[in-house]
């Protein structure tokens, strides 16, 4: 169905995100349970997610947290998990970066995965799109799962907070971790990365301050950028010899 | 677990608050059409894939609620958590299974 209004553009980027609602909810749920766990109130909860709206990069820092890491190493670790955000910001520009700027500086606001995910397939097969439709299908992919990821932190913070310590739900935030893990390995240079990342990051763990994963991240983001550059060179040598 | 004191809490808060409004805002606000340097994109793409399994992996080889001694249930359990992510390429089918997994060892264990 071709889109015809600003507002038929939003309602498709509403439509197109409607799934992601059964992603970001759980995970939104569980962030309130965990944050109540390591002592956080509601509205902390719920300020936390409001304020930072971005999952991966709350769950690194509630763990660092109650690791009792240094105020530096939380943040450049969370705030390295939100780099990609950096990196979609880069790739949506070519697209909406023609936009007011108050329409910009909101769009920032709501840059995420499923956001990014969906509206660059969408501007990509519809080349022919009015930038001001770009505009209203990106806000329509945020329309409800924002929301949910936001009210889902506060239930699962109240929820939280009714749960006892003895259920041992310390071994579910590294589990979160590793549930997010699988998806994102999708090229051989990803499966690199998180492969160096792990290797170092075990003996790293005894440097002091939570140092290590400052230096394993490193490690995997460069071994991820030169398998990247191997894999194509060895691509170039195979069409080369076509 | 020690309760995280608020002032470190709210610091973080608004210092992720900010810098990840700033990582979001930086190309679309400020820097136009302009493209983003190749290599530096390069590295931008596997920043997430590599934190977190670096955060992730001394969590499961020394885990807290053994105080750190290595143990087999919870390596079952996180091995289930990563093996039906990695499967499904589906969040929730890994967290459920790492979650049951847990859940089962514990019950017969």
């Amino acid at each position: 169905m071709a889109i015809t209004t600003t507002k038929s553009a939003f309602w498709k980027g509403f439509r197109d995100s409607a799934p992601f609602i059964f992603m970001a909810s759980p995970f939104g749920f569980l962030f309130g349970v965990l944050a109540a766990e390591a002592g956080l109130i509601v509205p902390e909860a719920f300020a936390f997610s409001l304020a930072v709206f971005a999952g991966a990069a709350q769950f690194t820092a509630l763990q660092l947290m109650q690791e009792n890491a240094p105020l530096i190493i939380i943040l450049i670790s969370a705030l390295a998990v939100n780099l990609r955000m950096a990196m979609y910001s880069a790739s949506l520009t070519p697209y909406l970066g023609d936009a007011p700027m108050w329409q910009r500086a909101i769009a920032a606001y709501f840059m995420v995965d499923q956001s990014y995910a969906l509206s660059i397939v969408q501007f990509e097969n519809e080349p022919k799109m009015p930038a001001a439709h770009r505009m209203a299908y990106f806000f329509g992919t945020n329309g409800i799962v924002a929301p949910a990821w936001v009210i889902a932190t506060a239930l699962g913070a109240l929820v939280g907070t009714r749960i006892p310590e003895s259920w041992g739900v310390d071994f579910v935030l590294p589990l979160a971790f590793l549930a997010m893990i699988g998806p994102m390995l999708r090229t051989p240079a990803h499966i690199a990365a998180c492969f160096v990342a792990v290797a170092t990051s075990l003996p790293a763990s005894m440097l002091p301050y939570n140092l290590g994963l400052i230096v394993a991240g490193i490690a995997g983001m460069m071994a991820g950028a030169q398998a990247e550059l191997w894999l194509e060179r060895q691509r170039a040598k195979t069409e080369a010899a076509k | 677990m020690s309760s995280i004191p608020t002032p470190i809490l709210w610091t973080v808060i608004l210092g992720l608050a900010l810098g990840s409004y700033a990582l979001r805002f930086a190309f679309i606000g400020f820097m136009g059409g302009k493209p983003i340097a190749p290599w530096l994109m390069r590295h931008l793409r596997y920043t997430a894939v590599a934190i977190i399994p670096a955060l992730v992996a001394p969590l499961v080889v020394w885990p807290a609620p053994t105080d750190g001694s290595p143990s087999l249930i919870h390596f079952a359990a996180a091995a289930a958590t990563f093996a039906v992510g990695y499967l499904t390429k589906n969040v929730l089918y890994g967290l459920a299974a790492g979650g049951a997994s847990l859940l089962l060892l514990y019950l017969a264990a």
